[in-house]
């Protein structure tokens, strides 16, 4: 069982992509050593297997870089970063030559800068779109190349039309062929980061292009729309389903009741999208944005993250008590959590047998949309059918998880679009609001107040410590402050791939009353030691699945948190472009802040979900409204297409 | 100088197992001592002195190793390695095992191209006879603790997977696509373990190494290119076939062997070699010279170097594996070039432009395959500029 970050365990990766190791025939002793280069002139020493690209970035050399990216596995197929080694007869990639040998690079010879522009040339020759017509126009790194590299006619030609049709049979990701550099990055993070393989270069030669199995359309093939791909496409190849058109025509329609919930993850990387720094929050400037574009109301998806935590906390105690007190064999643990609609459908596809062990408590998404066409409108009179709501999320998948023909519990759809953080950053362009200057402004009630628990749904690790808060006070009747420095669970925080966290309950208390119809007392779990995991990103997910059926540690667990995507929402496939180890933290960062800075932090002290089961649930979590519209059921997919 | 016909090459002079017999007596570092004076170079193309690559995959630490007989012989004009095996996989065998002793590897595996599927029954049933005769298996050649056995696995029809790297992730299961280098296989080749990858005919020559000893091997050829080579002689001459040369021999003195005396240009090495005018038909067959996987294409007076040119284009357009941008892209590219330069439709101009894009997809494509895919046209074009650039216009 590994439990190294992301990106460093490719199993199913060709070995041509993963990284060398540095093990020269004969030099043992110089394994962890340092071995010294000199780059234009400089001399320097790195540890031993540096690549080139590497020690040029610790120097301040520019090497520029089409097919590395920092999350994934090494290709070194677009050549864009080649450079001239001392002795050898063809240019190197920078991002794929270890260092193992004392070597003089020069990085921008007259044939290194003839080669590159090139190799640009010719990306270019075999490239149709028109970058004032493109969603990554700006934020594109072929156009960037292009400039970089003084391009100003195109040398070899360029296509006057497509050359592939647009794929648009997903809900969640856009393929456009014709604008594809087959850098090969989405096969990468498909396959290393996701272990769902649905993207693969077809064909060879110049006929080579990025496919699906049978080169099926993306929405008929086991795809999770993670979005994880279009995250690290360099282009605008891959691109988001946006509904922008279809959320200002509602905005315009005065007919219309138009309402937003807005996931944590989002305000926390908005920012970029104007160009501020990663972590940089947006929160309060977000709501007076959103306002000034026209949304009637703005929620804070929080709310449900909250009622989250109650309607899954709660299963979690009544499967342990049905498993522990009941000897009922037939439960099935550990619980899943099911919030994220990627890690749903990669379950739904590839692990379908373990369907009972995914919660059956809807995503916050879809639990507020349920609320708000039924709670909401009872209690401001609206027709529901009048009623538009939007998710603004950090997500791709979420808009695959808003078409499912179940989610409609409300009677209506209970979410009509979702909408990515990228999506509403254009969108606030559009308006002509200028983000970071925007006087902070609140949420709307009833459901504005929100509990630092809800805030950290976007990290990985948040759920479990959102949930783990409310259970230890729930069951423990101590402050979670007593046992963790405020409130902080650092065991499960971090970026490590999957972790794994033991809690001995020494104690228990008296039953609260929110919980008291379904467990007489909690003497059940006294001495008992309660196991927790959490992986982010599907191939972790395996990982741990794996284990589970190979009755590891992992299978003795009792709740399991996992996400779709790398580092949890904050690195959703609907963040803004470019995204990185150190991109994601600085959004962590900030998510971790405003927890800490919240007034409530745990979701079972959040008023407004107290005043939801007394005014409308009535019969308490996972009762019978409860199961009506905030619980939902599973299809087994299967990974075999028809 | 020793002239021999496809009928009359040295490996049919050699005694089935003696070379493999000196070798177990020589032990490992013998064999490598002996198989590194006699100066042999890889025959395959790229010219590796196989008694280095050896000595690197001895050194690698792993228990696990492979000998993998690279049978792909998919160079346009060769046929050597095909011959080789049709007659003498003996000699083939015996240098893999061989080979197996010099590095101590437990498994051996013969990569046979597609299309030479049927000669798979007659080298599976000649593999099983050295079982039968305790050659192959635990304890092979009777040898305590040598263990060794020899798998075929086929290709499917892509130039590419010649390629070593690209050998190796086809052995895999994986698109046949070349890998970055380093890591050499040497240390880090099939499933991750070290492999040492060579020829058909490199291996044959090193069984007869070991029976004749290096002396004899250095003998023939030159200080850099020792010793004799097969070449696959095609194309505009009286007698083509496969013939036993030594390298260092002229492109004049091999022509007046073949038959092929009033020959216009040559071709040496295949799609991925050089076009040889008559102007330079002095210069010398060899490593340090014209070097050649073995394939000699021969072009009389009448031929238009156009379509040679056009030829081996083509050939290279469609056999890139497309992982490389200048490989995927730049041949197609030289491709239309060639196309306008048939039509008089390309200025002196942009000529200059594609030679220069030749020679960037020369320095920076990723594999061998596009490190040479450029070699034909930039030949043909400096050689014979006058005959190209004086098209015509096309009427349309
Ligand atoms: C595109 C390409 C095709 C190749 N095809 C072959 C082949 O068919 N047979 C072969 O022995 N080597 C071929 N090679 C050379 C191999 O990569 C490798 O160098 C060789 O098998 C090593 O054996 P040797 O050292 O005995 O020559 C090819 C190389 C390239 C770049
Ligand atoms: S993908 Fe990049 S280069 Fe292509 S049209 Fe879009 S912005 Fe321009
Ligand atoms: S959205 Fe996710 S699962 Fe779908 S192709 Fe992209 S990376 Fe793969
Ligand atoms: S779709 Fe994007 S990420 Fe995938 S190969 Fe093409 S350019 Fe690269
Ligand atoms: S040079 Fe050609 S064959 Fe080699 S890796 Fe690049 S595209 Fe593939
Ligand atoms: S960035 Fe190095 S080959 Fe693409």
């Amino acid at each position: 069982m590994s439990d190294k970050p992301i990106s460093q365990d490719t199993s199913r990766a060709p070995t041509s992509q993963k990284r060398a190791t540095p093990i020269q025939a004969g030099a043992k002793d110089a394994i962890g050593g340092s071995v010294s280069v000199t780059i234009d002139g400089e001399k320097t020493k790195v540890p031993l297997g540096t690549t080139i690209l590497e020690a040029c970035r610790e120097m301040g050399v520019h090497i520029p870089t089409l097919c590395h990216h920092s999350d994934l596995c090494i290709a070194g197929v677009c050549r864009v970063c080649v450079v001239e080694v001392e002795g050898m007869r063809t240019l190197q990639a920078a991002c794929a030559f270890p260092i193992t040998a004392p070597i003089t690079v020069r990085t921008h010879t007259a044939q290194v800068r003839r080669s590159r522009r090139h190799i640009i040339d010719l990306m270019l020759k075999y490239h149709y779109g028109e970058c004032y017509a493109c969603g990554r126009n700006n934020n594109c790194e072929l156009q960037a190349l292009a400039k970089e590299y003084g391009v100003d006619f195109f040398r070899f030609g360029h296509p006057d039309k497509p050359m592939h049709d647009v794929d648009r049979s997903s809900h969640s990701v856009v393929r456009d062929m014709n604008k594809c550099v087959l850098c090969r990055r989405c096969v990468r993070t498909c396959i290393d980061l996701q272990e769902v393989g649905v993207l693969e270069a077809i064909e060879r030669g110049e006929e080579t292009t990025i496919s699906t199995y049978l080169d099926k359309p993306l929405g008929d093939v086991v795809c999770i729309n993670c979005g994880q791909c279009i995250n690290r496409c360099p282009t605008g190849a891959l691109r988001a389903n946006d509904p922008t058109d279809e959320v200002w025509a509602a905005i315009e329609d005065p007919t219309k009741h138009v309402v937003i919930q807005t996931a944590p993850s989002p305000r926390a990387g908005i920012g970029e999208c104007f160009g501020l720094e990663p972590g940089t929050p947006m929160t309060y400037e977000m709501n007076t944005a959103l306002r000034r574009c026209g949304f009637d109301k703005i929620f804070d998806t929080n709310f449900t993250a909250d009622l989250t935590i109650i309607e899954e906390g709660t299963e979690l105690l009544i499967r342990l008590y049905k498993a522990l007190v009941e000897k009922d064999t037939e439960v099935a643990l550990p619980q899943y959590t099911s919030c994220s609609p990627g890690w749903v459908k990669y379950l739904e596809h590839f692990n379908p047998e373990m369907i009972p062990n995914l919660s059956t408590a809807k995503s916050p998404q879809q639990m507020f949309g349920a609320v708000i066409k039924t709670y909401y409108a009872k209690m401001h009179n609206i027709d529901p059918k009048d009623i538009v709501t939007v998710a603004l999320m950090p997500c791709s998948a979420k808009k695959f998880e808003c078409n499912r023909p179940e989610m409609c519990d409300s009677g209506f759809k209970d979410v009509d679009y979702g909408l990515t953080t990228r999506e509403l950053g254009k969108m606030i362009s559009e308006a002509g609001i200028d983000l970071p200057a925007m006087p902070k402004s609140d949420f709307d009630d009833p459901f504005g107040t929100a509990t630092g628990s809800g805030v950290i749904f976007g990290a990985t690790g948040g759920v479990m410590e959102a949930a783990l808060r409310t259970v230890i006070e729930l069951v423990v009747g101590c402050k979670v402050e007593d046992l963790f420095e405020h409130a902080d669970i650092l065991p499960v925080r971090g970026f490590e791939g999957v972790r794994y966290v033991e809690l001995p309950i020494t104690e228990v208390g008296p039953v609260p009353e929110i919980v008291s119809h379904l467990v007489p007392n909690w003497d059940w779990l006294k001495g008992a030691t309660l196991k927790v995991a959490v992986a982010h990103g599907t191939a972790n997910a395996k990982k741990v699945l794996d284990d589970i059926k190979a009755g590891g540690k992992f299978s003795e667990c009792h709740f399991i948190e996992f996400m779709g995507c790398p580092g949890g929402c904050i690195g959703g496939g609907g963040q803004p472009i470019p995204t990185s180890p150190e991109i994601r933290a600085a959004r962590a960062a900030a998510i971790y802040a405003e927890d800490a800075d919240c007034e409530v932090r745990k979701s079972h002290e959040n008023p407004a979900v107290l005043k939801i089961y007394n005014d409308f649930l009535m019969e308490g979590p996972c009762g019978h409204l409860s199961h009506k519209l905030l619980h939902t059921g599973y299809t087994a997919r299967g990974k075999y297409i028809s | 100088m020793i002239t021999s016909t496809c009928k009359n090459l040295t490996f049919a002079t050699i005694e089935a197992g003696a070379g493999l017999k000196r070798a177990l007596e020589l032990g490992q570092a013998g064999i490598i001592r002996e198989v590194t004076d006699s100066g042999i170079k890889g025959r395959g193309g790229a010219g590796f002195p196989s008694g280095v690559k050896w000595n690197l995959c001895a050194a690698a630490k792993d228990p696990q190793k492979y000998i993998v007989c690279n049978a792909d012989e998919g160079e346009p004009g060769t046929f050597k390695d095909r011959i080789i095996l049709t007659t003498y996989a003996g000699l083939v065998f015996e240098g893999m095992t061989i080979a197996a002793a010099a590095v101590n590897a437990p498994k051996g595996i013969l990569y046979l191209r597609g299309e030479y599927t049927y000669l798979r029954e007659q080298l599976e049933a000649e593999l099983q006879a050295l079982r039968d005769d305790g050659k192959l298996g635990e304890n092979a050649c009777g040898k305590k603790g040598f263990t060794f056995d020899i798998e075929i696995r086929m290709g499917s029809g892509a130039y590419v997977c010649g390629e070593e790297t690209a050998l190796i992730e086809s052995l895999e299961g994986h698109r046949g696509e070349p890998r970055n280098r380093p890591p050499y296989p040497v240390n880090t080749g099939f499933d991750g373990h070290p492999t040492a990858v060579n020829n058909v005919e490199t291996l044959a020559w090193i069984s007869c190494i070991l029976n004749k000893g290096s002396d004899w091997f250095r003998q023939h050829g030159t200080e850099k290119s020792t010793g004799l080579k097969l070449f696959s002689v095609s194309g505009d001459c009286d007698m083509p076939g496969v013939y036993e040369l030594p390298l260092g021999i002229t492109v004049d003195q091999l022509l007046a062997e073949v038959g092929g005396s009033n020959a216009k240009a040559v071709q040496i090495g295949g799609a991925s070699g050089r076009c040889v005018p008559g102007s330079q038909f002095d210069r010398k067959i060899a490593y340090e010279d014209i070097p050649t996987g073995g394939s000699v294409i021969v072009f009389g007076p009448g031929r238009d170097m156009l379509d040679v040119a056009q030829n081996f284009l083509e050939f290279m357009v469609e056999e890139s594996c497309g992982q490389c941008t200048p490989c995927r892209y730049g041949n197609p590219t030289l491709l239309e070039g060639v196309e306008m330069l048939r039509n008089g439709r390309c200025s002196a101009g942009y000529l200059k432009e594609l030679v220069s894009l030749g020679e960037s997809v020369q320095i920076s494509s990723k594999c061998g395959l596009g490190q040479s895919s450029a070699n034909a046209f930039l030949s043909i074009i400096e050689h014979f500029k006058e005959e190209i650039m004086g098209r015509t216009v096309d009427a349309v």
